[in-house]
């Protein structure tokens, strides 16, 4: 950014080289706030553990109203007491959710490092803010920024939508109306906002230079400069007939699991919406322990779901093994000059699994958690043994 | 021989033109295309006991390369000539060097180039595309000159805006169409000199070209071949254009390289050849030896034979004397068939004899590690009481990705805004950076400029074949106009020595100097070279255990695990359990 803003003074257009990749209203913000930036940084994490803490207590109410209104239906199985969530239990989560992002060591790195990931995570949380209170119109405009900032919260729109559907009580069927005109205003909304920023970008700068300097460097991978991603050395190593091969793959990968997770998870967005950020801070092409930060946040929310967990021990510890060895290695490749690419790109893997895998422990147990509910905690077989569940 | 006396007798022809023509017509026709070689050498000793040889062959042709169309092509070589019609170029200078002059121990270069290749080239107004003209013009030079020039493209190519003026004829400068690339890899041998040779109205078989050996030429510490193609006045009123093709040729014996004790040289010492007539088609012919007195009283050198005359001369600000051997003058080889110039030192030489030049520089690259790192360059201004402005000319290559707001120019302890700043930032794989800046050199004084950048992860197939040896970065141009000591007169390009006109001079109280700095050598990180395979394996694993582990959580449901009655394996096991009358699994 510090580079952009030099540029600017020289009257070069910042978007000309290939340093400066950021959106032209972070410009706007830090032409006046460069001199004040490690207090920004701070002020952003703040802003977005308030922010988080503020929606998962309203999330929290909108829970227990839902299972009260479950148990009443008699929708759930008569011994499945110690499944529901007490308020008692819930009472910590919000502030554990606060807590959590805001000592978390990767934002607290993001911080220091004064990296605007920062800024894309507060304005994702003000969006998931804003979704749970029930504000289409506010919702829509952070989600627009979001986009704006990186393409990748795109995919957020599908569980914004199946929450503010479900707050309206509109059902969500393919042949009602009401979804269908639902659907479009909040579609409207959202494209509106997006199209007046943009616009926005276009008159601070009187150019259009920064979309493909933006968006064409997020999709289209020109620099392999290595993270803690999996692109880099893919791309580095690639043969340059399948190039665009790939990263078409590896993009389409990243939008892909929105549509199948939306049938399977619509009753419960807001898990969905932890999968999807957890999917976009995986395999998005330039991912930062900022993106980490965000989605490790959501953790205390799903803590009832501790004793379905399979792998827990493993891939905590993979991660903190991990993420322990990246800074060693990483000396040992550039600076020692002992160690190799490979050394850095093995531990690269080794993270992304330990997330993968993390991710996947917490949707499994969520699933059976639900299956768990309504079909009773001791199940038996049909000759009275006790019975295993499985996934067929 | 009978060939020589035909060229000579041409010349005298066409010298006679006027006299021996029909009419008036044919002979203004004639005489249009006149055309002329200067050759000269220039031995220059220099401190430390080395000796700088310089060729100069300068061919003058009085015609048009752009409008009319010649065909009949005489002293000026076809192919140059060719090209410059067929492409629009104005003005072509392509050097290829071999070393580094070393400005603080050998002085004040009469003519420097930058290691390995380096061209510039401004195109004719009526060129429209110009960058597929560079490209053609780069890719036919290669031909030519048997080097690696095709590797000339937009990755290295920049249009500066204010370093690289027109040295010749110019009626406008529009900086579009001027473009200059440097190959800082680029290694010059034997195979470069030949069809540099070729080029030589005599080639290698008469006059100064026959000291002209590759295996003493490259046998030395500085070797710099140079073509310089530019349009000037045909006369005072300027009224119509020639065309001046200077070849020149720059040479650093050294002592070490020479494996001598004594630093006694003489032209068979140096190019193991001596020099036994003129080129018959040349009009002037000369040797010039520099036997300036550094002390005012007493002399350095001796030169034998005596010379017939000696020049003096202002050159780069200082009085210099030179002692004149001209080859086409009979008496020269009256004595004896060839001119063997001894150089002998009368004394040996005091290093606080050594000249401090005005302004030199030198560029270093600095920090640790892999990651990132700083660019230095230190220049020098020692003249002790004029300030003068020097522009820079950095290029750097778009993998070592410069921050501009880490530029920092400190002179004396103060920063140092310079006035001008042109600052094109590189593209990826498209275009390297352009740096250029005026700063003004306070007298007297070391001006440091830095500038930090970050290395790139390169694609595995950009890199080189030996990727560890590291990458190279161009020199800097530092191009200034010096103030001398000496006021200057305006120098009669005919009457003076070749090395004096090369560079036009404005006013007699400056000279115009081009510098180069080293070139850097730079490591990049590097991936392994042997895992291409390995790697997609592995990334596409890490994401395939993605893909399964959400495609099972979701299209399966939960259910209640049936009683299985066993694979195969549960069978025979239980089989041979009964056998051994043990209860079955």
């Amino acid at each position: 950014v510090v580079e952009g803003l030099a540029l600017l003074d020289l009257g070069v257009s910042p978007y000309s080289g290939a340093i400066f990749h950021e959106t032209p209203l972070i410009i706007y913000l830090f032409h006046f706030l460069i001199e004040y930036a490690e207090l920004v940084f701070m002020i952003t994490d703040v802003l977005t553990a308030v922010a988080l803490y503020l929606a998962i207590q309203d999330f929290n109410k909108v829970v227990f109203k839902k299972q009260k209104l479950l148990i009443e239906l008699d929708k759930y199985a008569p011994d499945v007491a110690e499944l529901i969530q007490t308020p008692m239990e819930m009472h910590y989560i919000p502030l554990k959710v606060a807590l959590f992002y805001l000592l978390n060591p990767y934002s607290v790195m993001s911080c220091v490092a004064k990296s605007t990931c920062a800024i894309n995570n507060t304005i994702i949380a003000f969006f998931i803010l804003a979704t749970i209170k029930g504000s289409a119109f506010l919702s829509a405009v952070f989600l627009a920024l979001a986009t704006y900032q990186s393409l990748y919260p795109l995919t957020l729109f599908a569980p914004a939508l199946l929450y503010l559907l479900q707050r309206q009580f509109i059902p969500i069927k393919l042949k009602s109306k009401s979804f269908w005109l639902y659907t479009t205003q909040y579609a409207a909304l959202y494209l509106c906002s997006l199209v007046v920023i943009i616009c926005l970008s276009f008159f601070l700068l009187n150019s259009w230079d920064f979309i493909p300097s933006v968006y064409g460097f997020i999709l289209s991978v020109p620099d392999l400069t290595p993270n803690i991603g999996l692109f880099w050395y893919f791309f580095a190593e690639m043969f340059e007939h399948f190039s665009l091969f790939f990263v078409c793959v590896f993009q389409i990968n990243v939008f892909f699991y929105t549509i199948p997770l939306a049938i399977k998870l619509k009753e419960h967005p807001v898990f969905f919406m932890f999968v999807q950020l957890a999917i976009i801070s995986i395999f998005k092409s330039y991912p930062t322990v900022g993106d980490i930060a965000l989605y490790m946040a959501f953790l205390p929310v799903w803590s009832h779901l501790y004793r379905f967990l399979r792998n827990i021990f493993i891939l905590s510890c993979v991660l903190i093994v991990c993420s322990v060895l990246f800074p060693v290695l990483w000396h040992l490749w550039i600076y020692a000059g002992s160690a190799n690419s490979n050394f850095y790109y093995a531990i690269t893997l080794t993270f992304n699994i330990g997330q993968i895998l993390l991710v996947s422990d917490y949707f499994y147990a969520f699933l059976r958690r639900e299956y768990y509910l309504t079909h009773g905690l001791h199940l038996t077989r049909q000759d009275g043994t006790e019975a295993m569940l499985v996934l067929k | 021989n009978g060939m020589l006396a035909a060229a000579a007798a041409l010349l005298l022809l066409a010298a006679a033109g006027p006299g021996l023509g029909p009419g008036p017509g044919r002979a203004d026709a004639e005489r249009a295309q006149q055309d002329s070689l200067r050759e000269e050498l220039l031995l220059s000793p220099l401190p430390a006991g080395d000796v700088a040889a310089t060729f100069q062959f300068r061919t003058l042709w009085d015609a048009d390369l752009q409008r009319g169309a010649v065909s009949h092509y005489r002293l000026f070589p076809k192919a140059l000539g060719r090209l410059v019609a067929a492409l629009g170029v104005r003005e072509l200078h392509l050097a290829l060097t071999q070393g580094f002059w070393r400005t603080q121990a050998w002085g004040q270069p009469p003519l420097q180039a930058p290691a390995g290749a380096e061209l510039w080239v401004w195109f004719q107004p009526t060129v429209t595309d110009v960058d597929k003209a560079w490209k053609e013009l780069s890719n036919i030079l290669s031909g030519i000159f048997c080097a690696s020039l095709n590797f000339i493209d937009s990755t290295n190519t920049v249009t500066p805006m204010a370093s690289f003026k027109p040295l010749g004829l110019a009626n406008g400068t529009d900086h579009q169409l001027l473009r200059y690339a440097v190959l800082p890899r680029e290694v010059v041998c034997t195979e470069n000199l030949t069809p540099w040779k070729k080029l030589l109205p005599c080639g290698s078989k008469a006059g100064l070209a026959v000291l002209l050996k590759a295996e003493r030429l490259f046998h030395s510490s500085y070797h710099s071949q140079a073509v310089h193609i530019r349009p000037i006045c045909r006369d005072a009123s300027c009224l119509a254009v020639s065309w001046e093709l200077r070849q020149t040729l720059t040479v650093v014996f050294d002592t070490f390289a020479g494996g001598q004790e004594k630093k006694d040289w003489s032209l068979f010492k140096m190019f193991s050849r001596t020099l036994t007539d003129a080129c018959p088609l040349a009009s002037q012919s000369k040797v010039y030896v520099d036997i300036s007195p550094k002390n005012k009283e007493k002399e350095l050198l001796e030169v034998t034979p005596t010379p017939a005359s000696v020049h003096e001369a202002v050159v780069q600000g200082e009085r210099r004397t030179y002692a004149v051997y001209d080859l086409l003058s009979p008496l020269l080889f009256n004595t004896s068939r060839s001119l063997n110039v001894q150089l002998k030192w009368k004394r040996p030489q005091d290093s606080s004899e050594l000249p401090i030049p005005v302004l030199h520089a030198q560029r270093y690259v600095s920090g640790y590690g892999l990651q990132t790192g700083q660019i230095s360059t230190l220049i020098y201004n020692t003249h002790p009481y004029r300030a003068f402005p020097v522009i820079l000319l950095e290029t750097v290559p778009w993998y070592l990705r410069l921050y501009v707001h880490t530029l920092t120019i400190i002179t004396k302890g103060k920063e140092n805004k310079p006035s001008y700043i042109h600052y094109q930032p590189a593209q990826d794989r498209r275009r390297p950076h352009l740096l250029e800046m005026l700063i003004q050199l306070p007298a007297n004084s070391i001006t440091k400029i830095t500038i930090q950048f970050e290395r790139a992860l390169l694609k595995w197939t950009e890199y080189t074949p030996d990727p560890n040896h590291g990458f190279y970065v161009g020199s800097s141009v530092l191009s200034a106009l010096v103030p001398s000591v000496i006021a200057m007169k305006d120098v009669d390009v005919e009457q003076s020595p070749l090395f004096t006109s090369l560079f036009p001079s404005s006013d007699g109280s400056s000279y115009f100097v081009r510098l180069y700095t080293e070139p850097l050598l730079v490591n990049l990180p590097t991936p392994d070279f042997s895992m291409p395979y390995n790697v997609i394996c592995l990334t596409c694993t890490v994401v395939a255990v993605c893909y399964g582990s959400f495609y099972n959580l979701l299209t399966r449901t939960f259910h209640v695990e049936e009683p299985s009655r066993g694979g195969l394996a549960k069978r025979l096991a239980n089989i041979i359990r009964r056998f051994r009358g043990v209860p079955p699994l």
